[in-house]
């Protein structure tokens, strides 16, 4: 067994206890997060509020514990779509490697890279009412060429190999082999993306929260805690800087991840990435 | 070489035209009329009907993306909704704004990341390098905005050597402009540095194990001549393509910056024009920044292609 990568762990520590702490606050939270309590606004950090409160009162370290959930459900979500449609998508391209259907998709691939992303997801949120649902969607439709073009690139090395040929030999298809031999031999460039596109998520939601189009009040996520804070940066910069510092440590800790992941599970990368 | 360019050319027209239609259909499908959509509910039919014409709204789908794209190609971007001035005027006055801004944050990030690059490529291993690469992790990691608002904290609030917004157009001045300038562009340069250097750092790695490599050294060469006559210049073809998509990333990507400091340029002006509904302002600066994304990557391409001859087979 080999050692784990030191970053492995660190990043694992990291997301895990933000993620722990989202899952917590569907059980407890330290205060309720709906209640209004103007009698303790802006109550600065102390044994009762560790966070201090804002400016209705609320307990911040709540509202983080809150915010993370649909942080972290969007990211996912948004992951989840990318996968779903992405990797079929890249197994057909590359079993059907050079023909039209390869050529279709991979063109398709990179018109998606070509539009900015972050104007189209403003788009689409805009357009369909700013909700938590559409920035998921509009998020997720940008992961979708990410998968395709990484499970296409892993799966064409994989077809070149001799089980590949056995399998043909057996008389499998190719959509057959695909999910039942290609899909598990790249299921590690898989989730070694996903971690990566997980963080980008966390990002991209915080993003569009930010301007107002990703989860609606009064459901707290962090991107909208940074957009609330913003006009009492003046008077309460902790308000802003608590949020932000949930949004680094998670996308740090999932990067690390998915660098110690991919150390891991592929050592003959580390040469070349390193 | 000809051959090569014609293709390319070609597959660059296919794209602008499949990305033309997409954006034209996105348009279309949003729910409803869109003049009724611009206009609000409580809008009198008599005034639908009237920008339903100004729109050219009652012509087939046909006729209005012929239309559309007709004017597109000769620079007719049709008129804002709500500013009631031609698109391109508005494009041309905001890009005084954005152009300037992604240039400033490109040369920051540009300047910062090649040399920290190559320093932790060349103390592989040593702290120096690792310090390095947790600063990019956490460079990469930090919301740009989140950044930016820390920023005006700090020299806006606290040390005052900034203002912490606005834009005073470029009539006060270069000095002035610059300024204002400034906060946002470290705010935008910095996740991009971050990916930059490690792009460096890793490009030249690889570059530093070729055997070409180790044939400069057995000539005689020391590690740095080595470096700077063969390494460098081999490891710049995944930093330069790097480097062009930043820039057009940045041309839009500012968005949410713009927003933070109140500039008045592209991002901006995309933004407002989504929440304002002006649907005609939305369709033709995106196709814009789609088609500068494109025209970027095929000039990285070709720039390849005249650099590299091996690549221009593979088209």
């Amino acid at each position: 067994m080999t050692r784990l990568p030191a970053q492995l762990w660190i990043g694992a520590v990291l997301s895990v206890v933000l993620l722990a702490a989202a899952l917590i606050s569907f059980l407890w939270t330290p205060y309720d997060v709906t209640a209004l309590n103007i009698a303790d606004k802006l109550k600065a950090p102390s044994a009762d509020y560790l966070l201090g409160t804002d400016h209705f009162g609320r307990d911040l370290l709540s509202m983080l514990m809150e915010g993370g959930r649909i942080s972290i459900a969007v990211a996912v979500l948004a992951v989840g779509i990318g996968m779903g449609l992405g990797v079929p998508l890249g197994l057909m391209a590359a079993a059907n490697r050079g023909g039209w259907l390869d050529e279709v998709i991979m063109r398709g691939n990179d018109l998606i890279f070509a539009f900015p992303s972050l104007v189209i997801a403003i788009l689409i949120t805009a357009t369909f009412g700013p909700s938590a649902t559409n920035a998921i969607i509009a998020i997720g439709i940008f992961n979708i060429p990410v998968f395709a073009r990484v499970a296409r690139g892993g799966a064409l090395t994989i077809w070149t190999r001799e089980f590949i040929m056995a399998a043909r030999v057996a008389g499998k298809g190719k959509a057959r082999i695909s999910v039942e031999h290609i899909l598990p031999n790249i299921a590690n460039l898989l989730i070694v993306q996903g971690t990566i596109q997980f963080s980008l998520g966390i990002l991209a939601e915080a993003g569009l929260s930010y301007v107002g189009l990703g989860a609606q009040p009064p459901t707290p996520s962090w991107g909208r805690m940074l957009a609330d804070a913003q006009t009492m940066i003046y008077s309460t910069p902790r308000l802003a800087i608590a949020p932000g510092l949930a949004i680094v440590i998670m996308v740090l800790g999932l990067n690390l991840m998915g660098d110690g992941l991919r150390d891991l599970l592929d050592p003959r990368i580390r040469r070349a990435r390193e | 070489m000809l051959r090569y360019l014609i293709t390319r050319a070609l597959s660059l027209g296919a794209s602008l035209i499949v990305a033309s239609l997409v954006i034209f259909a996105m348009i279309e499908v949003i729910p409803g009329d869109p003049a009724s959509f611009m206009l609000g509910l409580n809008a009198s039919p008599d005034t639908v009907a009237a920008l339903r014409d100004d729109l050219g709204l009652n012509g087939s789908v046909s006729t209005r993306y012929v239309n559309w794209i007709g004017g597109l190609l000769v620079g007719d971007f049709g008129t804002s909704y709500t500013y009631r001035v031609p698109v391109s005027e508005l494009v041309l006055e905001r890009l005084h704004v954005s152009l300037p801004l992604a240039l400033f944050a490109l040369i920051l990030s540009t300047l910062i990341a090649l040399p920290v690059g190559l320093i932790a490529a060349a103390r592989r291993g040593q702290m120096t390098d690792y310090t390095i690469m947790g600063a990019t992790q956490m460079g990469i990691a930090v919301p740009n905005f989140w950044f930016a608002m820390l920023l005006v904290l700090v020299f806006a609030v606290q040390l005052r050597w900034f203002s912490a917004g606005g834009f005073p157009g470029w009539d006060a001045g270069i000095g002035p402009a610059l300024k204002a300038l400034t906060l946002p562009a470290i705010a935008l340069a910095l996740p991009q540095a971050s990916i930059l250097a490690r792009v460096m750092r890793s490009s030249l790695l690889d570059v530093l194990h070729q055997d070409y490599m180790r044939t400069a050294r057995a000539k005689g060469l020391s590690v740095a001549q080595a470096t700077r006559r063969h390494a460098l210049r081999n490891a710049m073809i995944p930093v330069l393509t790097i480097i062009g998509l930043q820039f057009s990333f940045l041309l839009a990507g500012a968005i949410i910056i713009e927003n933070v400091f109140f500039l008045p340029g592209l991002g901006r002006l995309i933004f407002q024009a989504i929440t304002q509904r002006d649907l005609v302002v939305v369709e033709s600066v995106v196709m814009l920044l789609v088609f500068a994304v494109i025209l970027v990557t095929f000039l990285v391409d070709v720039a390849y292609a005249v650099v590299d001859p091996r690549l221009r087979r593979r088209a």
